[in-house]
């Protein structure tokens, strides 16, 4: 009878190459697509690293696409953690970034540090509710969240309009209804004399501090517990609801802030325009990161540096602007495809007779 | 190291070697086109495909291309965030464009604006916003076109066609721009058929292609026997009409080819023109930045800017003799289309009588009402 152990660091190491070579694949993959399109397949990759890690230049752009990333991957990193899937981002992020419109607008006679904290409380807050609510529901009601979550983006675009076109709507947005400006002293800088905004600082910080909160503390460990194994949570008298709502909660403040960025960085205002598209490119990232906060931080550079590379290949190489949506398409079905490949590779692990 | 080095010297004179025959052969051909071709940048807030908005400019830009002294790039699907700021970018410093058209209506503030202030040099176009005189960065320029009276023209061949006098109308949003083609196209069918009624449903955002169908299917179930519509592409619209049997009139672009028995007509932009316009002021030498081109290059229907799409088979002779009756008049400006009296579906008259509001004429851009006859709020309820 064979005994299956399993080494720590090959485990660990499992973790870091089934989702790259999925990523591998999806790369191959993706560049026969575009050598159907008449594209030659090397030149693909080519203009992708140039547009992305080129240059200083292609750099900033790659940066400015990944802050985002960063905190909206959190969004579904950190409550996945704690077993509950959510796909809720993009919702988060509007929520977000609606609500530090309106904060920033109710305190525009406060110093700007003061506008700044409260846009960012108030984004935090929002996006953080919105996933605590996903879920509350699932915990509390049973109901899955990842349809919740879905659902609910849709409920925060929808609000965000109405919002916008209405009650937030500055009357001399005639033809683009947005809200009044936020008072351009009252935004979010740039890094140096970078093209990089703030939120880029945002993204690496909540990044790290995730996993510190996630490694390096009781809390952390409680997490892990309750989304390891639920019932062991229990039977050790763990407060289910409490962690897996706390956790929802950190990582839906995460893509509130995101929005909040976009907002305070990007428009100096909320319109229909915050929702980008971005909480659902931070789902990816999330799930090629294997939920680890540490890793979100290089996905999302490299998936920035994808993107950044969206428009050289349309100019360069005369590829469809659904190019990249293709590729995100081909990477997230092959990295759910390859979460059905862990433990069946000999090498990952030792087996040895029991004695 | 070394080696490396001695690599990259041989590596360079051989392309040095190489670049030099490239030049001895290619002389003749070198001196002719010693002149720089003019770089136009464009980018589109979406699909260029869209049979819509973005393919209207797509096809613009394309035709632009027809002069020999341009060299067009183009983006699409370009969000209004960082996204479009990085296009513009990477088509001025890697492509090295001198004029930038920003199609999308949310690319101006503060993306336009703000890589504008970055790049003095660099002429930008920007459709249908609004400049602030002394607060905007002067390198640019805004075009627009007035379609009003091809929606006219689209209606008044509707208001032929019908038989019932119920026609629909599935919109994006109600602010003015649309509320002016859903009321020309209104006074368009009434010109025909006085007692012709309209019903409006508003999706709530440019590209909802399931909720237009549905929107559309539910406006069919009413009995209209026409339909049209003012979003992103109105394909979808175009569609229903189809396949429920009653006919249709396009918008943006012509979508003839998704409905080749039920398509009438439509108002669609020739963006070529202007496109075109501009390419030559800027090979001329002139630039908005010193006011040789025009800040605001606005057109109508007399100026080209803006054309009716073809007859669909279905339009009988004696409705085209009526309709190309009618573009005459108001070509020559014999005919208005907002004459008063006019009141709106609240009752309130929005055009007192014995007035006449020209379709250039600013205070339209503030509209916020539908005429007596649409069924429909302003509020997009």
């Amino acid at each position: 009878m064979n005994h299956t152990a399993i080494i720590p660091s090959r485990k660990s190491l499992e973790s870091v190459a089934v989702p790259a070579m999925a990523f591998l694949v999806s790369m191959a993959l993706f560049g026969g697509f575009c050598v159907l399109w008449g594209a030659p397949f090397w030149s693909v990759f080519g203009s992708i690293y140039r547009a992305g890690f080129g240059s200083w230049y292609s750099w900033q752009n790659s940066l400015l696409r990944a802050a985002p990333l960063m905190l909206c991957g959190l969004c579904t990193a950190l409550p996945a953690r704690a077993g509950i899937i959510t796909v809720g981002n993009e919702g988060a992020f509007v929520m977000g970034g609606l609500a530090a419109a309106a904060a920033g607008l109710s305190t525009q006679s406060a110093p700007a540090w003061i506008s700044l904290l409260a846009m960012a409380a108030a984004g935090g807050f929002a996006g953080g509710v919105w996933i605590a609510v996903a879920a509350g529901l699932q915990h509390y009601r049973g109901v899955n969240a990842v349809i919740s979550s879905l659902l609910l983006n849709y409920i925060a675009i929808a609000l965000m309009l109405q919002l916008v076109e209405g009650p937030m709507r500055d009357p001399a947005s005639l033809n683009f209804p947005a809200t009044h400006p936020i008072l351009e002293s009252h935004q979010l800088g740039h890094l140096f004399n970078s093209r990089v905004h703030m939120g880029l600082v945002f993204g690496v910080v909540a990044s790290l501090l995730a996993w510190f909160l996630l490694e390096r503390t009781v809390w952390g460990m409680k997490v892990k517990v309750v989304g390891g194994n639920p019932r062991t949570a229990r039977l050790v008298g763990l407060p289910l609801g409490a962690v897996i709502l706390t956790a929802s909660f950190i990582g839906g403040a995460c893509a509130g802030l995101a929005g909040m960025v976009e907002v305070a960085a990007v428009h100096g205002r909320a319109s229909h325009a915050i929702a980008a598209g971005y909480g659902y490119v931070g789902i990816l990232v999330a799930f090629l990161s294997r939920q680890s906060p540490l890793r979100i931080l290089i996905v999302s550079l490299v998936l920035g540096a994808v993107i950044a590379s969206g428009g050289s290949l349309q100019r360069d190489l005369d590829l469809p602007d659904a190019t990249i949506a293709v590729f995100e398409g081909i990477t997230f079905l092959l990295i759910l495809a390859s979460e059905t490949l862990y433990g069946r590779f000999e090498f990952f692990r030792v087996t040895n007779d029991a004695p | 190291m070394t080696k490396s080095h001695l690599l990259s010297r041989r590596k360079f004179i051989t392309s040095l070697t190489a670049a030099g025959t490239a030049i001895a052969l290619l002389k003749p051909s070198l001196v002719k086109a010693a002149e720089p071709p003019l770089v136009m940048g464009f980018l589109y807030g979406g699909p260029k495909n869209d049979l819509g908005y973005n393919q209207a400019h797509a096809e613009g830009k394309q035709s632009v291309m027809a002069l020999p002294f341009v060299r067009a790039v183009e983006e699409a699907n370009v969000l209004e965030t960082v996204s479009v700021e990085e296009s513009m970018r990477n088509m001025i410093h890697q492509d090295g464009a001198r004029a930038i058209f920003a199609t999308s209506y949310g690319y101006l503030d503060p993306f336009v604006l703000r890589i504008a202030r970055e790049n003095p040099n660099t002429q930008f176009f920007h459709c249908g916003g609004f400049y602030r005189e002394g607060i905007d960065p002067p390198n640019i320029g805004i075009y627009f076109g007035f379609i009003d009276e091809v929606e006219y023209l689209a209606g008044l061949t509707a208001g032929l066609m019908s038989r019932t006098g119920r026609l629909g109308f599935v919109a994006a949003k109600p602010i003015p721009q649309v509320l002016r083609n859903i009321n020309s196209f209104m006074l368009g069918a009434r010109s025909v058929n006085p007692s012709a009624s309209m019903k409006v449903i508003f999706t709530g955002d440019w590209v909802l292609p399931v909720r237009e169908a549905e929107a559309a299917s539910s406006l069919a179930d009413q009995g209209v026997d026409v339909l049209t519509g003012h979003t992103g592409s109105p394909r979808v619209i175009v569609q229903v009409a189809e396949r429920r049997g009653i006919w249709a009139t396009g918008y943006q672009f012509n979508q003839s080819v998704v409905a080749p028995h039920r398509f009438l007509t439509g108002a669609e932009w020739s963006w070529g023109v202007v496109y075109k316009r501009y390419a030559q002021m800027i090979h001329d030498g002139k630039s908005v930045t010193n006011g040789t081109i025009p800040r605001r290059m606005a057109g109508t229907l007399k100026d080209q800017f803006c054309r009716l799409s073809p007859f669909g088979s279905a339009v009988t002779p004696d409705v085209r003799n009526k309709v190309a009756h009618a573009q005459q008049q108001l070509l020559s400006s014999s005919q208005a289309i907002y004459q008063g009296p006019l009141r709106d579906n609240t009752g309130k008259v929005v055009v007192p009588a014995g007035k006449t509001i020209s379709i250039e004429d600013p205070v339209l851009d503030r509209m916020n009402w539908l005429l007596e006859g649409i069924e429909g709020n302003v509020r997009g309820l």
